[in-house]
């Protein structure tokens, strides 16, 4: 989903800019604002943006466009703490990407921002939201979200190439389909193994910081409690 | 364990799917997906460089490898060390 340097056109880079940065202030706002009233939370919030930058970096084979593509690990984090702050951790990975492995760019980190650590993790949120209140079982829950966010991210970076270069590869909806196939195809599997993983990971998080999760409306007490107890 | 079992499933599957790609095509490389993408916008016509800066650009494949690398090391380095933490920290204090 990264967009290279100098790829996108002056007014599409510009445009992505402005639709990130307000979410990425507001996101410190609310970092700032988690951290100082809940401590506690830290450890949780740094395990959550080792998970991005730990997925991030994996490129992992699919044999459905045979090539490689990297999961986001966004979704751990938007389920923990919301897409806001997610928004804040996802821009750390971007810009360690950008700068120093010269993949992304600085003049696409406000459309890979968009993609990546703010629309990915915002349907993470929403669906996991959603699906809690209708009481889906946690795990599952977690899976499709996390999924669902990964391939949401890749979608919208086809768009974002399509609505750029929409003249050269056909209409807007042909050049979606052009890029959706280098890009949404792949992701497939790649999607269904980060959501795998991040129900794994939150399995784990469950064991040693419950408190924590009931305490940031993640579970309720007592989802917690019959949790805990299909663990043994 | 429940869990365990389905995500090693998962895993076994994403492997199996792998190697289905290897023997469906035996020269396919698995390039990376914003390779592909960056390669057809710099072939498309409307495409104008407009902004090239690089902090730092890896001189080849293997130093590029290494940063991704390392950036997967600390990240699970913090992983490991707080869910170590609190298990340790939970035992002692249920002793």
């Amino acid at each position: 989903m990264h967009i290279m340097e100098g790829q996108l056109p002056l007014i599409w880079s510009a445009f992505w800019f402005a639709f990130s940065i307000p979410v990425i202030i507001y996101g410190i706002y609310k970092l700032n604002k988690l951290v100082s009233e809940r401590r506690e939370v830290v450890p949780l919030i740094a395990v959550a943006g080792a998970f991005i930058f730990v997925l991030s970096s994996l490129k992992l084979p699919s044999a459905v466009t045979m090539s490689s593509s990297h999961p986001t690990g966004t979704g751990l984090s938007a389920i923990l703490f919301g897409p806001a702050i997610t928004s804040v951790l996802g821009v750390i990975v971007l810009l360690y990407q950008a700068l120093l492995l010269s993949h992304g760019g600085l003049s696409t980190l406000g459309a890979n921002t968009a993609s990546m650590a703010i629309i990915g993790p915002f349907i993470a949120y929403i669906f996991y939201k959603s699906a809690s209140k209708a009481g889906m079982n946690f795990y599952l829950n977690v899976f499709l979200a996390t999924a669902l966010a990964d391939l949401a991210t890749y979608i919208v970076t086809s768009l974002q190439l399509a609505l750029a270069y929409h003249g050269d590869y056909g209409s807007y909806l042909e050049s979606f389909a052009y890029f959706a196939g280098i890009f949404a195809l792949t992701q497939i599997p790649v999607a269904i193994m980060e959501g795998a993983l991040t129900a794994l990971i939150m399995k784990y998080v469950i064991q040693i910081k419950s408190d924590t999760l009931i305490d940031l409306k993640v579970l309720s007490a007592s989802a917690v409690t019959r949790l805990k107890e299909t663990m043994e | 364990m429940k869990l365990e079992y389905i995500v090693s499933v998962v895993i076994l599957l994403f492997a199996v799917q792998f190697f289905y790609g290897l023997i469906i095509a035996p020269d396919a490389e698995f390039g990376g997906a914003d390779g592909a993408a960056e390669e057809a916008i710099v072939n498309s016509q409307s495409y104008e460089p407009w902004f090239e800066w690089a902090l730092f650009e890896p001189p080849g494949g293997e130093t590029e490898s290494l940063l991704f690398a390392l950036q997967a090391a600390i990240g699970s380095l913090i992983i490991g060390y707080t869910f170590g933490y609190y298990k340790g920290k939970g035992k002692s204090e249920s002793d």
